[in-house]
Parts: structure tokens; sequence; C-alpha cells
């Protein structure tokens, strides 16, 4: 093995170099964690603490920020409805994506491939450029104003994407299992749904995982839809707060922080899923 | 369990009873039920108002009264295109792209192999520098806001160390506001391609870095000359990314400045936002979307191409 000679001349391996190694990544993930901890530690500050002691400890060191907005409505209203849309896109989102991708991927039939690319179409469309005539739909539909505004366009512009990347999952499930399940006189649902589905178990995840993430920090199409105060999900409710309280920043950053909390807990749960997801789709796109 | 069952069947049972082609009809029916609720919501919510966007933008009309009837040919593109507004938001967009792929992706690279092998604590450093691409633009907007605030903001304190130094309304200043805001989402996206650049880089084979040692070749050449050739598709990924992201950008930008001052940080998607939802000028707002639209499908298509080649070579 060459190892030897060959780390010793990476330039990984002086304490000089690890040192420098060291050092930038520590000073990176610092620029990182700095504006988050000064947001969270800043919701326990008065605004005359906040304002001319901004990076020393809260002092005195309050709690009515925080303890107001837990107290209030409006953060858990939003809360919950942030949570039944990511719920609803969520589910709608695997469903509707492992359907197509099944048949995609596992049957034959005429115009196979012209309806894939009609669904792959979707792909070169992001919601930027449909959103003026989806706000039309959406009002003509009596859809704004409500949640399903919101979450029926999400899981719409979501298939296309997920669509592809199951499909590279199913077709990667071998023929053979298919012909026994056909020889046991399972259909082609009961193979569907007892056979692929817990097969492709950690791709359903990933698909899962990234779409929570888009939909819970979705703001262009829910600034649009959701008039209604208390239809608002997060994003909104942060926006609206800053706007409210605006010279009131001990209160605008306890808000952030209490909106920042699910994320947090979220991601920590959920980072391989994430992580595994981005670079499969990554690999695959 | 019932495939238990059916195991213990599968001697006796005639091979040739295959449900899947057994009849036509049987197969219809499993391709309706699969095929037909997603391609439903797909068309009704995705392509149907693309083709109507492209529909609008020939119309003058203001979204009120059933259908646009103002036919105005062309009129709305050459308006768009002369407007100084919207050449000012596309120059942003263009500003911010150039800018993300100069600076992100060789830092992303950089840090990426510093990161990689022989760095206690690897693993929470990736959650850490991954984390803020989780995050809303929203909460990192506010956050943000709150950095860059004149008075008693985080890095005007900090900047106040320096003798002499008065306080700079970062997002204020239309000389400092693109800078300011293309720092944040460095903040955000940094983290993004970095991952791409680490699963990458695990995917290169030690074998062929020892080898290049054995040949004689430094560190550096090897990476330059070894390791980089092979990281071609994760950058040509993160180009595309970057870029497409900057060409949409509009979260970010609507939190912190709304566009301003005086368009100072407009981009493509507030404009389009100002004129077809505050003006309620759906035409016009729609021909601003088709233009964003073909900056997008350039980018794809040279991807593609790029793509390609590099699969033919």
């Amino acid at each position: 093995m060459a190892t030897e000679s060959n780390a010793s001349r990476q330039p990984g391996s002086s304490v000089l170099a690890l040192g420098i190694k060291y050092f930038v990544a520590v000073g990176g993930a610092a620029l990182i964690i700095l504006p988050i901890v000064a947001a969270m530690l800043g919701g326990f500050k008065t605004n005359a603490d906040l304002q001319t002691h901004p990076f020393s400890l809260p002092q005195p060191f309050v709690l009515t920020n925080y303890a107001n907005i837990l107290a209030g409505q409006s953060f858990w209203q939003q809360l919950l409805n942030s949570t039944l849309v990511m719920l609803a896109t969520t589910l709608g989102t695997v469903i509707l994506a492992a359907m197509p991708a099944f048949v995609f991927a596992r049957m034959t039939f005429h115009g196979r491939n012209l309806l894939f690319n009609y669904f792959s179409l979707g792909l070169m469309f992001p919601i930027t450029v449909a959103i003026l005539p989806l706000y039309i739909l959406l009002r003509n539909t009596h859809l704004v104003d409500s949640l399903w505004g919101i979450i029926i366009p999400q899981v719409a512009f979501g298939l296309p994407g997920n669509i592809l990347i199951l499909r590279n999952f199913f077709t990667a499930v071998p023929k053979e299992l298919e012909e026994a399940a056909a020889l046991d006189g399972c259909t082609t649902l009961g193979f569907f749904w007892r056979i692929m589905l817990p097969l492709v178990r950690p791709a359903l995840a990933a698909v899962a995982v990234l779409t929570v993430v888009v939909s819970w920090n979705a703001f262009f199409l829910p600034l649009l839809v959701l008039n209604n105060q208390a239809l608002w999900t997060l994003p909104l409710g942060v926006m609206q707060f800053q706007g409210q309280f605006g010279q009131d920043w001990a209160k605008v950053l306890a808000f952030v922080s209490l909106a920042l909390v699910p994320t947090i807990i979220f991601y920590l749960l959920a980072e391989k899923q994430i992580v595994e997801g981005l670079t499969a789709g990554a690999v695959k796109g | 369990m019932r495939s238990v069952s059916g195991t213990s069947r599968l001697a006796a049972a005639p091979v040739e009873i295959q449900p899947r082609h057994r009849n036509g009809i049987g197969q219809l029916a499993t391709l309706a039920l699969f095929l037909l609720p997603a391609a439903i919501v797909y068309t009704l919510f995705v392509l149907v108002p693309i083709v109507q966007a492209v529909y609008y933008s020939f119309f003058k009309w203001n979204g009120l009264g059933g259908a646009p009837t103002n036919f105005v040919g062309l009129a709305n593109f050459s308006q768009v295109l002369k407007d100084a507004t919207f050449r000012g938001a596309f120059s942003h967009n263009m500003i911010i792209l150039v800018l993300s792929i100069a600076t992100q992706l060789p830092f992303a690279f950089a840090l990426a192999l510093l990161v990689r092998g022989g760095l206690r604590g690897r693993v929470v450093f990736r959650t850490i520098f991954f984390l803020p691409y989780v995050l809303s633009d929203v909460i990192t907007g506010v956050m943000w806001n709150f950095i860059y605030k004149p008075s008693g903001g985080l890095l005007n304190s900090l900047l106040t160390i320096i003798p002499g130094f008065k306080p700079i309304g970062f997002l204020g200043d239309p000389h400092t506001v693109l800078t300011a805001l293309f720092l944040v989402m460095t903040w955000k996206y940094f983290g993004l391609h970095l991952l791409l650049f680490l699963a990458a880089l695990q995917n290169v084979p030690k074998e062929v870095e020892e080898a290049a040692a054995i040949d004689g070749a430094s560190y550096w050449q090897t990476i330059l000359w070894v390791v980089l050739p092979l990281m071609g598709d994760t950058a040509r990924l993160s180009i595309y990314l970057s870029a497409l992201g900057s060409i949409q950008i509009f979260d970010l930008v609507w939190v912190m400045t709304t566009g301003g001052p005086v368009s100072a940080s407009d981009t493509m998607a507030t404009y389009m936002y100002k004129f077809g939802f505050q003006r309620f000028s759906i035409g016009y707002g729609s021909a601003v979307a088709l233009i964003i639209f073909a900056a997008c499908l350039i980018l794809s298509l040279i991807y593609q191409r790029l793509s390609r080649q590099q699969e033919i070579a």
C-alpha cells in the first residue's frame, strides 16, 4: 500500500495544514451558526439591550417576548396551517407520483414514452412562470383563500420531478419478482401495493422528505392565495409579524426563533433522507 | 400472509395464467387508474396555466371580466424589453448568476476537499453547513434584516470596531443592496454545493489518487488533473442549479427589500409580481413570465447539451 507515502505528501498531514483546516472549517461553521444563535438570544432581550449590546448575553433575561407569542393564538394557528398543507402536499405527491412512476417503469403499452415525456415536460416550467394564470384559475375555481389552493398546485408542480426519480427506482427492482408474483396470481395492483411499494420505501422516504421541506418553506404561492389571516402558514406569519412589529426587534426575533424550531427538529431527524434524496436526485438527474 | 398460500399453489397452477396479459380491457383499466389522477392534476394546474400565460401575454388585461379581449399582439413583449426597470431587474439576475457561479462553486469545492477525510467531526460540519439550505427564505431574510440593520444591527456593531466607521444601511443603499443580498444567498445555498461536491468526492476511487501519487504527481497536481476531471457531472449540475435559482429568485428578495430601494434590487420575478399582482397587468406580467421561462429554457438546453457531449466523449 502506498497510503503512507501518499498521506505524508498531502498538505493535510502537517500540523500547520491541519490547523488551517480546522480554522477554516470551524470559522465557516461559526458564520452559519452565529446569526441563528443571535436571533434566538435576541428573543430573550429587551429592545434597549438588543440595541446597545447586540453581542452580549441577554441582560436582563426576559421571557415575555417568547411567552406572549406562545400564549397568543396566531403562532399556533400558523403552525397548524403549515402542518396541514405539508401533510396533504406530501401525501398527495407521494401517491400521485408513485402510481405513474410504477406504470412507466413496469408496464408496456402503446404511447408509454409519449405519456412519460408529457409528464417530463413539466420539469421545464418553474411555478414562477405559471403563477399569474394559476392565480386566475384558482380564483375562478374558488380556491383562493383555501388551503387546497396551495396544496393542489404544490402537488401538481412536484409531480414531474418525483415521477422521474421514482421511475428510476421502480426500474431497478428485478424483473423476476414480477414474474413470480404473476405466477402466484398477484394482480398488477397487488404487485404494486404489496411488493413494489415496500421495496422502494427508501426512495419514497426521500421524495416525501424533500416535499416536506419545499412545502414547509413555500412563500410565493401562499403570498398570493391566502389573504385571510386565519389561513396563513408560518412563512406568511413571519413576514407579516416583521411588518407589524418592524421596530420591536426582540419580539420579531422571538417569533423567527420559534418558527425555526420545527424546521431544525425535522432536519436533525431526517438529515440522512434529505441528503440521500438530494444526492440521488443529482446523480440520476 | 396470502403470498405463502400462493406459493404452495405454484406447482399445480398452469403457467400461462398471467393476469397482466390476460385481457386488454383489464390492462386499460389499470392504466387509467394509475395514470389519470396524476394526469388530470398535472394538466390542469401545470400545463393549462403555462398555455394560458402564452395566450394572456398577447392581451392587455386586468384579470377581470372572464377572458381578455384587448388583443395587442407582441406589444407587451416589446414594452417589457424596452423598460429600463426590467432591464435593470434582468441585469440583477445576471449579476447574481455570475457571482454565484464564480464564488460559491470554487469555495464549495475547496471546502469539500478540506472537510473530506482527516477531519474529526466531519458529519457535524456537514450538518451545520447544510442547515441554512432547509431554512425558509422568509426566516433567513428576517434574520439577515436584523444583521444588516443600520443601528444596532450585528454587522454594523461589529464594524464599529474600525475607528471612524459610520453605520451603513446595507439594504437601503442602492450601491450595497445587491452585494448584501448576494451574501445571504451564499449563506443559504453554499451548503447545497458543498453537499454535492462531497458526494462526488466520495465516488472518486482511492486507487486513482494513489496511482497518481505513485507516478510522482503532487497533491495539487492530483486534484487538478485527476480528481477535478472526474467531478465534471457534479460541477455542471452545480452550475445549472445555481443558474436556475438565480434566474427565478423571488422569496428572499421580496422579504428583505421588495426589490428596493427604487428597484435597485428588483429581479425579473419581483418585477413580474409588481406588475401582475400589484398593478393587475396580467398580460404584461405574463409576458415577463415567458421571458423568465425563455431564460430557464436556454439554460436547460445548454445543460443538456453539455451533459450529452460528455457522455459521447
